[in-house]
């Protein structure tokens, strides 16, 4: 990790794109503007985390904006992380994805399968991403399970003492 | 009319089955020491009268086809190789030295479902593999049985959210059995209540119980 230093040092270095800076725990965070993403992840780049080891995605309800997508990268000759965290709302949960090879700037791969999982989820939609499909819900599945107003489902289980309180099905 | 033996009990008697009726039955006992159309030349000719009666009682078993057809498939019946979570695990203790499944005539775990006659649903299932389980469960040679195993895929267990199914859901299950997962005894119990279900009745069957007569595979030109 970087010391509470360095990660302001490292949020300065990127400007208006950062919006805070959160040191909890040993666990270096950047809080960004979603726009700005890729830029944001092209200069933590440079500065050594070239690895995306997660991507995921957070529902805050009922907090606003509710969405948060987590990306933790990783300095692997300095056995160093540091999470960039963004926020997004409900009605434009949308943001650039973080896969695909941009000039002047490499994608990382890793984002591939974990912004569909993402997506899958809990329904941020990633710009730009090349397959953005369900991952591991069936295709006309309907929406976003790990959103904390979704339904948990499941059906009551039968047992004796409720065998008949419960609705059956007519065949 | 011609005879096939299909089965013998001793020197010299056999039992027949009848190819009109396709009924098994035996020879009484004079037919039986006459000779008639056995083979076979020891037999007691000097019996006479009780003894003679008693000598064959305790030489032929008198049966019907269905009962013994359904006496060689419940001691003989070819599981699915398939585990879907940790259930699997106990199942395949049940086919290892400590419970060994072998004993019952249960151990040929066949790898293709076109071999099978049993398929134990040892785990969960959830939304998206359940048409692959029917279509394995389809592929099946009939007469066919299902065991679930464990509380997941009987009643979604700790699991009971969006993402599974229950198994009765989408295909005709004969017996359920509970656990979390069950120990292999409790498979183990669970197979050989299946075996007497197919032993004692075999016409309790899925079809009978799911109301599905008119779904049996025919053969082209059958």
């Amino acid at each position: 990790m970087p010391d509470a230093t360095g990660l302001e040092l490292i949020g300065q270095e990127l400007g208006d794109a950062v919006l805070d800076t959160v040191f909890f725990r040993e666990r270096a965070t950047l809080v960004i503007d979603p726009p700005s993403v890729r830029r944001v992840l092209a200069g933590l780049r440079e500065h050594g985390y070239s690895f995306m080891a997660s991507l995921h995605g957070v529902d805050y309800y009922p907090e606003e904006p509710r969405l948060g997508v987590i990306y933790e990268l990783l300095d692997m000759s300095r056995v160093d992380r540091i999470a960039v965290k963004l926020r997004l709302p409900l009605d434009a949960a949308e943001v650039d994805s973080a896969m695909p090879d941009l000039p002047q700037d490499p994608g990382w791969p890793t984002a591939n399968h974990q912004e569909r999982e993402v997506y899958d989820m809990f329904g941020v939609v990633f710009r730009g991403h090349p397959d953005l499909r369900r991952i591991l819900m069936p295709e006309d599945y309907e929406g976003h399970p790990q959103r904390r107003d979704f339904p948990l489902g499941g059906e009551p289980v039968l047992f004796t003492f409720n065998d008949t309180d419960l609705p059956r099905s007519s065949a | 009319m011609k005879r096939e033996p299909i089965a013998g009990a001793g020197a010299g008697v056999g039992v027949r089955v009848d190819p009109e009726t396709l009924r098994v039955r035996t020879l009484n006992s004079h037919q039986l020491l006459r000779g008639g159309d056995l083979q076979g030349a020891n037999q007691p000719a000097h019996l006479e009268g009780t003894e003679l009666e008693q000598y064959v009682q305790e030489r032929v078993v008198t049966t019907t086809l269905d009962t013994a057809v359904a006496w060689a498939r419940s001691n003989s019946f070819f599981p699915l190789a398939f585990g879907l979570a940790c259930c699997a695990m106990e199942q395949f203790h049940a086919a290892g030295p400590r419970m060994d499944i072998a004993r019952f005539g249960f151990e040929a775990f066949r790898a293709s479902p076109r071999q099978a006659d049993l398929i134990i649903l040892a785990g969960r299932v959830s939304i998206k593999m359940a048409p692959i389980i029917r279509r394995l469960y389809d592929q099946m040679l009939e007469p066919k049985w299902a065991i679930s195993m464990g509380a997941c895929c009987s009643s979604m267990g700790v699991f009971n959210n969006y993402a599974l199914v229950p198994s009765d859901k989408f295909m005709p299950v004969d017996v359920h059995v509970p656990g979390c997962p069950p120990r292999p005894e409790a498979l183990m119990h669970g197979v050989l209540k299946l075996r007497k279900m197919v032993q004692d009745d075999p016409d309790m069957s899925w079809r009978e119980r799911y109301g599905a007569s008119g779904t049996e595979e025919v053969l082209p030109g059958a």
